[in-house]
């Protein structure tokens, strides 16, 4: 049952070869036998999965399903679920029951998707490992002891170990596309503000967005058929209509020109993981597709402008976090400033500090100008030079990370090393552009992703020629021998 | 630029954030690598460039003026870890 | 006195919304401690602003009462701080770039001189919650009700001079806010408060003194006696050859005392960078024109139109105008009569209507005589039914016990008597029983005709029409 893809797990609920209940309790079973092993998940709802699966079950029944009502899923613990504690990786909210349903939650909800728990994560989303979060890190499948990316690790391993169909993730520098390539599955960022940030626990808001970690590009396009849309509980949120994503897949292919940005294949790639990238775009060529080499000036500043506007946000985002409201409260306090230092110091962990203070260091007064605002402006000529791509070509290509998984712990004492994994992701996140990865070989045996890069609102023709990819190879139906 | 431990001791008053003796030298190395990596930005030449906030070039939507959230205090202080008589306690503000 | 007082103010007024400027939670007073503070006001986790039509449209308003620029596009900006009754360790603020800029208005001084005050900026952002720290066993409680509540900050130049100045001015935005109908203005809530800017600095100097800013100003009395005392201890320092400390000080209304605010005491960095949460604000040239439009008459032209209209003085306009609801009162008082003079009625709502107002602790609107009804008692004395002393007597009984005013004058006998013959009998009377009197006056005494027209009055109890006593009188001694 569980090596099959969203979208015919789907076909099967529909012809009711299946039950909801039958499915939600087989990938229960399987979150039960193999998630000691990968601590993807932070919680698990057993109960309120095998109640929602039964009402799923009721609507198949009365004919009133959508395609993805009865499937079973698990979201980011950075989107706040109703009653179910939502901690974003971090002892601040180890304690924290939403009073409240992330937009994405409510409309995965409505549409009978159903819930087995939430995933583990980089604390705040903050980190490339997802080794960083106070429930301990997150193991590959392929390897366990190797790390699965992140910060979405979580729900990349729950997905890549099939004890889910789907999982929701959220993409700050490469948060989604990163892990997906780590562990060998699709990972789906959308348009900046394609899909409600309501709910979502913000870590830079100008950059956040939350998206899909699924086997397929098929299966992204069920899913943000449901998550995408206007919410007018968020500010940033797109008002444009949201295409049909999966009949969007059917259209018969065309001829496109591919970009691929030169810059993306510096000293700093694995040649096993360029191989694979080569190949793959050989793939596209034989459907017809013409590759040109691009240059984008000033992406390789990228790490560093994430690092200042991103931590800046955060700083200040993460403000709120102070024992008053919710979340932890250090004990024994004689005054104001000791409860907030203390809890804060306590609640968060060492890369969630760094960022803060790194944040709040670029914010200050003497230091505004020569960092916060000239990131501004340097994100802005990042920018520029993906639009100019984009009058020229249909896509950008490229590999979503450097290199392959690597051993946990290995890059925990260098943050620069850790920084730079998400140096080939962080361009799309600055330019608001969709973007995902998808399985396309192996180098030295662990899975590698290529980068698919859009322009603005093209979410329909990138999702089609990564299906036309996966109809075309099958590196997106390799699963880990233990997980098979 | 660079960052010593009085610096940060100063950031880390800002962000009311209490980082111990026994952290503070890893603050201080990495946090001076971390400054090392963005001072690379000093180096570009934006003199004609305008800021960017926003990924997207777009306008501020408005909400109408009605009253749509009703009272769920009760709830919401469930998670609240010092309540009295529908007050959030704290040690006592000096103005 | 070789010292020049330099002030500006910060005003903040809270806007009349239904809900918040980010939430729809309720803005309404008074309610049970964080009954109105929902998610977004709580600064849960997750949570996102979205803009009020509302606030935009009262901050416009503003702009174009005072001649202002209108942002065609403005900012939202994070202002960093730990504070409890901010919940999300930031204000939503406006800072470099705010909706309203640059403008100014006239204030009338009590020489009657015009001055003209600048306005910097005014700009949009949310309230704070408050702490309260009665009875909390050595603990401060939060209360987030009052979190998110919309305010527009409105600053002015330091082109003020004097306390009394701050004064007339604060009034005046007082005024302003409330003829917009944008502000309730109601200061016991808070909904308009003040901090001060004083500096002082030697007569002739150009370069400005250092400021100090002073908190908590909630009422005129409290801006123009908190100004005072801190010029006093200025001027103290720097005559005793010591320096200002720039500082945010607290005004203490009990001890009549200014001291610094210990929680200001650290250097703030507040790291202002624009709210990622929020999108630029856009304002149509077509919304500026129909607000423009939709303005009502203000204080200024309301005060020349009355002066015009209805032949008043400047300073009987001024103080008619002063609230826009004295200022209706008056007029649908005016048009309910066609008999009784604009200049009559003026006296009467700033006289006895005042005097009873004032008496009763109550705001016009709970007036218990109608503007119609004091209209109608204007007219009657006017058309000589009643005198303007017996008229009194009317308006103290509709007052409190309500009825018809013909009724009441009917009632009670109160009638002026026009009947020439009755009045005639009246002066006969009267000259005839005051034989010494009338010597007097034949002797050249014309003081006594003030005894004659007292006596005569008493004779009718006061009915007796003034006019007409007066006129027969003194054609019957001329006799």
């Amino acid at each position: 049952m569980h090596d099959r893809t969203l979208a015919l797990l789907a076909d099967d609920l529909a012809a009711r070869r299946v039950s909801a209940v039958e499915l939600t309790e087989h990938f229960l079973q399987r979150i039960e036998q193999f998630d000691a092993q990968l601590n993807a998940f932070v919680t698990v709802t057993r109960d309120e999965a095998l109640a929602q699966a039964a009402v799923a079950d009721k609507r198949l029944a009365a004919g009133n399903a959508t395609p993805l009502t009865g499937i079973p899923i698990a979201h980011k613990d950075i989107f706040c679920t109703q009653g179910v504690k939502t901690s974003c990786g971090s002892k601040i909210l180890d304690n924290f029951i939403s009073p409240y349903d992330a937009t994405v939650v409510s409309r995965l909800r409505d549409a009978g998707a159903v819930m087995l728990g939430k995933t583990n994560m980089d604390e705040f989303a903050m980190g490339s490992s997802s080794e960083t979060s106070f429930y301990g890190a997150v193991r590959n499948p392929w390897d366990h002891e190797l790390v699965p990316g992140g910060s979405s690790g979580g729900s990349a391993a729950a997905v890549a170990a099939r004890m889910v169909c789907g999982a929701t993730g959220t993409d700050t520098g490469g948060s989604i596309r990163q892990p997906a390539s780590l562990s060998g599955i699709t990972g789906f960022k959308p348009t900046y503000g394609r899909v409600s940030r309501y709910g979502m626990v913000a870590f830079a808001s100008s950059l956040d967005q939350a998206g899909t970690l699924t086997r397929t590009a098929e299966d992204a396009a069920l899913m943000m058929q449901v998550m995408a849309g206007f919410d007018e509980r968020d500010s940033t949120a797109l008002t444009d209509p949201v295409p049909a994503f999966s009949s969007a897949l059917e259209t018969p292919w065309q001829t496109i020109t591919i970009g691929v940005p030169e810059n993306f294949f510096d000293d700093g790639l694995d040649e096993g993981s360029a191989q694979a990238i080569r190949d793959a775009l050989r793939v596209f060529e034989r459907l017809g597709a013409t590759i040109k080499d691009v240059h984008l000036e000033h992406v390789h500043l990228s790490v560093p402008v994430y690092y200042v506007v991103a931590s800046a946000e955060a700083s200040s985002n993460l403000s709120r976090f102070d024992g008053v409201r919710y979340g932890h409260r250090a004990e024994n306090i004689d005054n104001l400033t000791e409860l907030y230092m203390r809890t804060r110091g306590e609640g968060f962990g060492a890369e969630v500090k760094r960022r803060i203070l790194t944040g709040t260091y670029v914010l200050s007064a003497g230091y505004y100008d020569a960092y916060y605002l000239q990131a501004q402006k340097v994100r802005q000529l990042i920018s520029d030079d993906f639009a100019r791509a984009f009058a020229d070509v249909d896509f950008l290509m490229g590999p979503t990370t450097p290199t392959p998984a690597f051993g946990i712990g290995q890059k925990m004492d260098d943050p620069i090393q850790m920084y730079l994994n998400d140096i080939y992701t962080i361009g799309a996140n600055l330019a608001g552009l969709p973007a995902l990865s998808v399985p396309c070989g192996f180098s030295g045996g662990l899975p590698v992703g290529l980068q698919l890069i859009g322009a603005h609102l093209s979410e329909p023709a990138l999702l089609k020629v990564a299906h036309y990819f996966q109809l075309e190879t099958d590196w997106h139906t390799r699963v880990p021998a233990a997980y098979a | 630029m660079s960052l010593n431990r009085e610096d940060i001791e100063k950031l880390c008053f800002l962000a009311r954030l209490e980082v111990t003796i026994d952290e503070m030298p890893d603050v201080e190395s990495k946090l001076s690598d971390i400054v090392k990596l963005i001072d690379q930005l000093q180096a570009v030449d934006t003199a004609s460039v305008t800021p960017m906030a926003h990924p997207l070039d777009r306008e501020q939507r408005l909400r109408e003026d009605r009253v749509t959230e009703s009272d769920e205090r009760e709830q919401i202080q469930l998670n609240a870890p010092l309540v009295e008589r529908a007050l959030y306690l704290v040690p006592k503000v000096i103005e | 006195m070789k010292w020049e007082v330099v002030i500006g103010l910060e005003i903040h007024t809270q806007l009349a919304t239904a809900s918040k400027i980010f939430s729809g939670a309720s803005t309404t007073y008074g309610a049970p401690p964080n009954s109105q503070a929902c998610l977004v006001d709580l600064g849960y986790p997750g949570i996102l602003p979205v803009l009020n039509e509302q606030v935009v449209r009262m901050a416009i308003k503003f702009g174009l009462a005072t001649n202002c620029k209108i942002s065609r596009r403005s900012v939202f900006a994070r202002k960093n701080y730990f504070y409890p009754d901010l919940p999300k360790g930031y204000q939503i603020s406006q800072y470099e770039l705010p909706i309203v800029s640059g403008g100014h208005i006239d204030i009338v001084l009590d020489d009657g001189e015009i001055k003209t005050i600048r306005i910097t900026r005014a700009h949009l952002e949310e309230d704070a919650g408050k702490s309260l720290h009665e009875n909390f066993h050595g603990a401060s409680g939060i209360d987030l009700n009052r979190a998110g509540t919309p305010l527009l900050e409105i600053v002015s130049e330091p082109d003020l001079r004097s306390a009394m100045e701050a004064g007339i001015y604060m009034r005046k935005i007082h005024t302003l806010v409330r003829y917009l109908g944008i502000s309730d203005g109601n200061m016991q809530e808070g909904s308009f408060r003040c901090d001060a800017n004083v500096s002082i600095r030697l007569k002739g100097d150009k370069k400005l003194g250092t400021r100090t800013e002073l908190k908590n100003l909630n009422s005129f009395r409290f801006v123009e006696k908190a100004i005072e005392i801190e010029v006093e201890r200025q001027i103290e320092i720097l005559e005793e050859g010591g320096h200002i400390v720039l500082e945010t000080r607290l005004y203490d209304s009990d001890r009549n005392e200014t001291r610094p605010m210990r929680s200001k005491e650290e250097a703030n960095d507040y790291r202002y960078f624009p709210d990622p949460d929020l999108l630029p604000l856009v304002i149509e040239d077509a919304l500026v024109d129909e607000l423009k439009d939709s303005l009502p008459e203000l204080p200024d032209a309301k005060r020349v139109r009355f002066v015009k209209e209805y032949e008043l003085s400047d300073y009987d306009a001024g103080v008619l105008t002063a609230n826009l609801e004295t200022a209706d009162y008056y007029e649908e008082a005016v048009r309910s009569t066609t008999v009784a003079s604009p200049k009559l009625v003026a006296n009467w709502v700033q006289g006895e209507l005042a005097a009873a107002l004032n008496r009763d602790g109550l705001d016009i609107a709970e007036a218990k005589v109608a503007s119609a009804e004091l209209g109608l008692l204007a007219e009657r004395i006017e058309d000589g039914t009643v005198s303007g002393k017996l008229a009194k007597e009317v308006f103290e009984r509709l007052w409190h016990d309500g009825g018809s005013i013909d009724d009441i004058i009917e009632q009670r006998g109160l009638k002026q008597i026009s009947d020439s013959g009755t009045i005639e009998k009246l002066v006969d009377d009267v000259l005839a029983q005051n034989p010494t009197q009338l010597e007097q006056f034949r002797g050249g005494n014309e003081k006594v005709i003030g005894f004659f027209v007292g006596q005569i009055m008493k004779a009718s109890d006061g009915k007796a029409n003034p006019k007409q006593v007066n006129a027969i009188l003194r054609k019957k001694l001329n006799e």
